[in-house]
């Protein structure tokens, strides 16, 4: 059995999604000065204006992707680095691609065995016409936070 | 307190200036700072004049974080200047590598400005 098959297997036997969670929660808290939750997402489809994503490579394959709307992207830049700075979309994707960064590679610093798991520079996709095709064929954790009065989606696609 | 001249090597602008506000929470006067995006730039950054502290990310396009500390040995503007490593890779491997290659500190995203004093202090010679 390969180290990547036995650690996706890891994902479904031990159930990753509360660690990806607490990934989140902590990077909010840490980085943005904010708390967020999980929430139910209860037939409500949560905006996809803005996506980040950092792809995952080695002992862990898959793709981390952090979606929300506008507002809440730039509030979360706003956070991270004060109104002052965060006042261009440049600086306002560039922040969203690093959290997105930072919680891929919180996530995997919380699971044994990933040593060997490199982490992509990230992607920002602005924009909500567009289809995501992921070779990622495996397991998918999701999670939808409450960031103050706004919802965004994290979800992490893991290559079987 | 002495001013600190700084050099910051991460392919995130936002997380430059992050660095930079924590250096500065942190109780550092910073009489200059030098930004660079990747490595190779640092290295060209660093022919340009000396510093005295270098905060350097892992993972970025052209020449990443420790292929970077690698080359300082070989500058003589970095030589016996303290670097601490700013990264999302958190395990013992890459913690390993990067004090093998030469930085005096370690430092995994996300972090708070208690860390960054906590690990850039004693490598600049200040108290914690």
């Amino acid at each position: 059995m390969s180290a990547e098959t036995s650690l996706v297997m890891h994902a479904q036997e031990e159930n990753w999604l509360p660690i990806l969670e607490l990934a989140v929660e902590e990077v909010f808290e840490i980085m943005l000065g904010h708390r967020v939750k999980p929430v139910p997402k209860e037939g409500q489809e949560p905006p996809t204006e803005f996506t980040a994503m950092v792809g995952l490579a080695g002992a862990l394959c898959g793709i981390l992707t952090i979606c929300c709307d506008q507002e809440t992207a730039r509030e979360m830049a706003t956070s991270m680095l004060g109104p002052e700075i965060a006042d261009s979309e440049d600086q306002v994707s560039d922040a969203l691609g690093e959290i997105c960064n930072i919680i891929a590679g919180n996530f995997k610093n919380k699971l044994t065995g990933t040593h060997g798991c490199m982490l992509s520079v990230p992607t920002v996709i602005k924009g909500e016409e567009y289809t995501f095709y992921s070779l990622a064929d495996g397991e998918l954790l999701e999670t939808v936070m409450l960031f103050e009065k706004s919802l965004l989606t994290v979800s992490l696609r893991l290559h079987s | 307190m002495e001013k600190i001249r700084a050099l910051i090597v991460d392919d995130s602008s936002v997380m430059r200036k992050i660095v930079e506000r924590s250096l500065r929470q942190a109780g550092l006067e910073l009489e200059k700072v030098v930004e660079a995006g990747n490595g190779a730039e640092a290295l060209a950054a660093l022919s340009q004049g000396p510093v005295d502290l270098i905060l350097c990310d892992i993972n970025m396009p052209v020449m990443d974080g420790l292929e970077f500390v690698r080359a300082l040995s070989t500058v003589e503007n970095a030589k016996g200047v303290p670097v601490v490593m700013i990264t999302t890779e958190g395990s013992e491997t890459h913690v390993v590598q990067a004090l093998s290659a030469g930085a005096r500190g370690y430092i995994r995203k996300p972090f708070t400005p208690e860390q960054v004093k906590e690990h850039v202090l004693p490598v600049v010679g200040k108290k914690s």
